[in-house]
């Protein structure tokens, strides 16, 4: 694995110039995943922040191949496109190794584009699927998904009079994908460049279908200072709001165990969207948020402790 | 003349046949009546490697063809087929095809649109996406779903506009017929190899496919699009041309039966227009002077033909397989009746919406159209839309 040195020297597969906001998460993730994947790499995109900053005609961020064609079915684009390179090869047109990669927001990935994604898996092609998950509809405004957590302040579940932000928990989507039997998944964050690409480089080392739901802080979402994106994705990792574990042929290995667990309120204080959690009227909603995230690492634990070491 | 092989073939068995011939690379597919058969004897092409297709049995049609556009973007021919809900749940990613000019080849067998559901033939599904920037080529018979499907492969990839390939949903689909097929060789070299000029896989020229426009440019590229379409129909003819070298059969935009001496017409599309000729020739066995105008094509529409070949005709009946449900004629009347205003050609027209959901259409009901028309012609008023053949 290439080293923070290495890394920076690498030509630049994701450039700036891009539409990102400061402090963008998205790319951080596009370009560290790239880092890892190399150039020989063709890339699919759902709609959504990622594809709207970064490819603003006549101006693109992608120094690999690039498609992008609709919200819910970058699962089925990137289909098409290994589909194609795997007849070639077969036909013997093409020889070069390539990689395959779609990345989806949360909304592009666990609502909207969960069917073509879940179809992907299942058909068993040589992709690896990236999530950014930043848990809301961001490109549009804040709108709620089925990746935001319960409590959080959106624009279409909103804190008001009588509602308290989102009702209902995140969807686990990672055991979602786990489910399909795929060889690999993987939690990781934007934060921590060396667990992102490690991951990349490990999933795409194996054949076949690979998920990575990669927890994405964002700015603007999340109502939080731009210079503190790395330091919110670590966070969730030390709070194990967000835990990081990957999953090899249904074996568990929680890849980060924080030394001292921190209580989730040091992740949610520092955010807009958690600010009616805060008020002491709201305590129950704080401690439903710490004992869901309590329920789910110990869950993890379990099914690590069940799991064949890795080696 | 190339030798031809007479085979007994259904409509779907028909266009199977050419998919196997134009052995694409990849073929994304899923299955609906009545057009699952054509995928699903090319998922039997494929087991027994008669291609070097990569099937993608995806789980839905939207799924299929955005496979086909991924497929297609990377650099490879990609075919599906579909009919009815699946063309509909298609529709957003067929816009997103013709946008991104890729020249996939649709096979979709005419089937009405829920609701209610039926799974019989009419023409709804195909003028849903009339305005979807696809080529729209309607077949007659199997032996035109055949020639049609070879042809398509052709036009798209010249014109940069992907097309559609119709049959009508069981009469042609699952109806068995005597066609001539083409041998797999001259199939072969009359299709060639698909040269893309940009594509994904392309490593030595690196692109972006389906970026963001804002007003600065989406209007150029919609413009660019837009003469593609424009600029097709002498496609379609070239290629129709290069087809009757290898095939001894003729093509063109439209068809004419017994039209230039005609004082009546009917306009009609798809296996209607193979009933309305046994008509005609009833008809004409009493001197009664009938015609037929066949449009083939339906996009790009060929006006400027459409209202020459109907200039001398006294009065004019177009059957539309489908309704607009816009309160007006159905959408092959209007196009028709745009065409001949163009030409200053003011005449009776007359709509008749027929054969919903896969209703019978009659000889005896076409024959009554002519009389309609010859009534017309004296000038006795008759009501401008009929629904024909339903209960009322």
């Amino acid at each position: 694995m290439a080293n923070l040195k290495e890394l920076s020297k690498q030509k630049e597969l994701f450039t700036g110039g891009h539409r990102g906001c400061a402090g963008c998460g998205a790319v951080m993730v596009a370009r560290q995943v790239l880092m890892a994947a190399g150039p020989n790499t063709v890339v699919a995109s759902a709609t959504g922040c990622l594809e709207v900053i970064s490819t603003i005609f006549p101006f693109t961020s992608w120094n690999v191949p690039f498609v992008h064609s609709a919200f819910e079915n970058a699962g089925a684009t990137i289909s098409g496109v290994e589909a194609l390179y795997k007849s070639w090869v077969r036909q013997g047109k093409y020889d070069k190794k390539l990689n395959f990669i779609a990345f989806g927001g949360d909304g592009g990935t666990y609502d909207i584009g969960l069917q073509s994604l879940s179809g992907a898996m299942e058909r068993g092609h040589n992709i690896l699927y990236v999530c950014y998950n930043n848990e809301a509809y961001m490109n549009t405004g804040v709108q709620r998904s089925g990746a935001t957590p319960k409590g959080a302040d959106t624009t279409t579940a909103p804190v008001g009079k009588v509602k308290k932000g989102k009702e209902q928990y995140r969807k686990d989507l990672t055991a979602i994908m786990i489910a399909h039997g795929i060889p690999y998944a993987a939690q990781s964050i934007a934060g921590n460049w060396r667990d992102l690409t490690s991951k990349v480089e490990k999933a795409l080392s194996i054949e076949g279908p690979k998920f990575i739901n990669v927890f994405q802080p964002c700015r603007l979402g999340w109502s939080f200072e731009p210079e503190l994106t790395c330091e919110m994705g670590r966070l969730a990792a030390d709070t194990c709001v967000w835990p990081l574990f990957e999953v090899v042929d249904g074996q568990y290995k929680i890849t980060y165990k924080p030394k001292v667990k921190k209580p989730v309120s040091e992740w949610v204080k520092l955010q807009g969207r958690f600010r009616n959690m805060l008020k002491p009227e709201n305590k129950a909603l704080l401690d439903d948020l710490q004992n869901f995230t309590d329920r789910q690492w110990e869950a993890l634990l379990k099914k690590e402790a069940a799991s064949i070491p890795q080696a | 003349m190339a030798k031809s092989n007479i085979l007994a073939r259904t409509g779907n068995e028909a266009m199977a046949e050419a998919m196997r011939q134009i052995n694409p690379d990849v073929v994304a597919a899923y299955p609906i009546t009545p057009a699952t058969e054509i995928v699903q004897i090319f998922a039997g092409y494929v087991a027994d490697g008669l291609v070097d297709t990569e099937f993608v049995p995806v789980e839905s049609e939207h799924s299929a063809m955005s496979a086909c556009i991924g497929a297609s973007a990377a650099g490879g021919r990609a075919m599906t087929g579909t009919s009815s809900q699946g063309l509909a749940l298609m529709a957003e990613m067929l816009y997103v095809a013709s946008g991104l000019r890729l020249p996939i080849v649709l096979a979709d067998v005419n089937r009405a649109l829920s609701s209610p559901i039926n799974i019989h033939c009419d023409h709804s599904d195909t003028m849903m996406v009339k305005e979807a920037g696809w080529i729209q080529i309607f077949s007659e018979n199997a032996q035109e779903a055949y020639d049609n499907m070879v042809q398509a492969i052709k036009i798209a990839e010249t014109a940069k506009v992907p097309v559609i390939v119709t049959t009508d949903g069981f009469i042609i689909s699952h109806g068995m017929e005597r066609i001539e097929i083409l041998d797999d060789s001259v199939v072969k070299s009359f299709v060639g190899p698909y040269k893309p000029e940009n594509y994904l896989l392309n490593f030595d020229k690196i692109i972006t496919v389906g970026a963001l426009d804002l007003p600065d440019y989406y209007f150029e590229h919609r413009r660019q699009a837009a003469e593609a379409m424009r600029t097709a129909g002498a496609i379609i003819m070239d290629v129709a041309s290069g087809y009757q070298k290898i095939s001894g059969r003729s093509y063109g935009l439209l068809e004419k039966y017994k039209l230039d001496d005609a004082d009546c017409a009917i306009v009609a599309m798809g296996s209607t227009a193979g009933t309305a000729k046994v008509a005609i020739d009833n008809l004409r066995a009493k001197g009664l002077k009938v015609g037929l105008l066949k449009p083939r094509v339906f996009r790009p529409f060929p006006k400027s033909e459409i209202s020459d070949a109907l200039k001398n005709i006294k009065a004019i009946a177009v059957m539309d397989r489908s309704d607009s449900m816009n309160g007006q004629e159905g959408p092959v009347c209007l196009e028709v009746k745009a065409a001949l205003y163009d030409k200053s050609l003011n005449k009776p027209v007359l709509d008749y919406i027929y054969g919903l959901g896969g209703r019978e259409i009659r000889l005896d009901e076409i024959e009554n159209i002519y009389n309609d028309l010859f009534e017309a012609i004296k000038g006795k008023s008759k009501d401008k839309i009929t629904y024909l053949g339903v209960r009322e």
